[in-house]
Formats: structure tokens, C-alpha cells, sequence
């Protein structure tokens, strides 16, 4: 059972590296959207083995939903079709040395500190009997309530923003 | 067992593909893109070492992140929008009204 679900990891993990990848080395954004909705579901899958449903549900749902959908519809609208091909990327070398230099760092940082601190009450077995969604709501509505008025004011300007960039004359 | 490290270390590696996409890619809905994957990875790490301390912290804050993410993809594409509008262009190399 352990090593069907280290292999099944290994699995989603495989997935979601190769259709990161592609996010970077499509031509066309379309295809790169679409690697991208890909590796959205992906880590959904992740969040649901670590006993995160609903966390999983509003990644599909904000993510490849809503998001992916404004990216498309924007691509739709600008009709950018596929880029000229010598010129759809510049500066390669420095990036993946920049890139693979941040990456081994972070991966001794994380071998070398173990993850300590307070261990919490929230298991798996208080998930599957309260509920993820309930003992997100009893944080959010009790401990985090300003930080969620404040993200409504967000959205507000940010569609009051957006609204006022995209019309065609101020 | 899958333990923290494998996420961990999964999460550095989508947030290195995301930095090269940022570095290297000319379209800015592709660059808007890997900065999306990016923010994903993070989201990750802090799902993860919320289930792993038991604590449902890391899990609000991802659900933050996502309202922040929500918000810049809609100001970033109206951005996009009106700048095409202006050059005819969405290439980052012609993103150059504040070079000197």
C-alpha cells in the first residue's frame, strides 16, 4: 500500500514536471495554456493526498477554471497566433544556470533543516470526521476575518481596475 | 511513505521551471503564465507543510494567494489588453516605455 502510493506520487510528480515543461517550451500559447490546465489538475491531485479536498475543488475551480479561461479568452481576443520562431524566447543559458542554481540551493536547504515546530490538532482522521471545508471556514471566519474583508476590497478594485484598462477611452 | 521532502523538493523544481519560463519566454501571456506556475508551487509547499503540522494556516493563506493570483491575472490581462492596443504587441521586448 505504501509503495503503491510512493508510485502513484512518483507518477502525478512525472506528470506535472513534463507538462510544467511544456508551459516553457510550447511556440504556441495555446498549447502552453493548455500544459498549464494540465498542471493545475495535477496539483489538485496533490492536494487531495494530503487530505485537502476543498483546497483541491477551488484549485480547479479558480485555477483552471476561471483564470485559465480570462488567459484564453485574452489570447482569442489579441490574435497572437503562433510566434515568429527564432524569436519566441531569448537569453536561455543564463536562465537555466540562473534557474538550476536557485534550484540546488533549495533542495540542500531542504535536506539539510528538517521541518520542525508545533505539531497542530488537524490530522486526517479530524479532516475525514469535522470536514476540510468546515475547519476552513471555522479559521477563516473566526481567526482570519479581517484578511478576508480585506481580499473582498481586493477583488473590488480589481475589477473596478480592469473595467477601467481594458475600455477602450477613459 | 511520501514524506515532506518529496513535496518539498517537487515544489523547487516547478518553481524553477517557472523562473525559466519567466526568463526566457518573449510572449507576456506565457511569461504571465509561469508566474502563475510559480505561485502554484508555493501554494504546494504551504499545503504541504500545512497537513504536515497539522496546523490549517498554510491553508488560508494559499486560499489569499488565490484571491491575490485572481486579482493580478484580471488587472495584468486588461493591462496586456490595453498595451496591444497602443503598440500592435504583447513581446516584452517592446515593453520598453520606462528604459533609459
Amino acid at each position: 500500500m505504501e509503495l503503491l502510493q510512493l508510485f502513484f506520487f512518483y507518477l502525478v510528480a512525472l506528470v506535472t514536471i513534463v507538462s510544467g515543461f511544456c508551459v516553457i517550451s510550447c511556440k504556441n500559447p495555446i498549447n502552453s495554456a493548455i500544459s498549464l490546465v494540465m498542471t493545475f489538475f495535477c496539483l489538485a491531485v496533490f492536494y487531495v493526498m494530503l487530505h485537502a479536498p476543498f483546497m483541491a475543488a477551488i484549485q480547479i475551480m479558480v485555477y483552471a477554471g476561471a483564470i485559465m479561461v480570462l488567459i484564453i479568452f485574452v489570447m482569442m481576443l489579441l490574435n497572437q497566433g503562433a510566434e515568429v520562431i527564432s524569436r519566441y524566447r531569448h537569453a536561455v543559458i543564463g536562465a537555466f544556470i540562473a534557474a538550476g542554481l536557485m534550484m540546488v540551493q533549495v533542495i540542500i536547504t531542504i535536506k539539510q533543516g528538517g521541518v520542525s515546530g508545533t505539531i497542530g490538532s488537524i490530522n486526517s482522521e479530524v479532516v475525514e470526521q469535522v470536514g476540510h471545508t468546515e475547519l476552513i471556514g471555522q479559521a477563516m471566519f473566526t481567526d482570519f476575518l479581517l484578511p478576508f474583508e480585506i481580499a473582498s476590497i481586493l477583488l473590488l478594485v480589481a475589477i473596478v481596475g480592469a473595467v477601467v484598462l481594458a475600455k477602450r477611452e477613459v | 511513505m511520501i514524506t515532506i521532502t518529496h513535496y518539498m523538493v517537487l515544489s523547487a523544481i516547478l518553481f524553477s521551471i517557472g523562473t525559466i519560463g519567466v526568463l526566457t519566454r518573449k510572449n507576456a501571456i506565457v511569461v504571465f503564465m509561469c508566474v502563475e506556475l510559480m505561485l502554484n508551487a508555493v501554494n504546494l509547499t504551504f499545503i504541504a507543510l500545512s497537513s504536515h503540522l497539522g496546523n490549517m494556516d498554510g491553508q488560508i493563506f494559499v486560499f489569499f494567494i488565490m484571491t491575490v493570483a485572481a486579482a493580478e491575472a484580471a488587472v495584468g490581462l486588461a493591462l496586456m489588453i490595453a498595451f496591444f492596443r497602443n503598440g500592435d504587441s504583447i513581446d516584452v521586448e517592446d515593453f520598453s516605455l520606462l528604459k533609459w
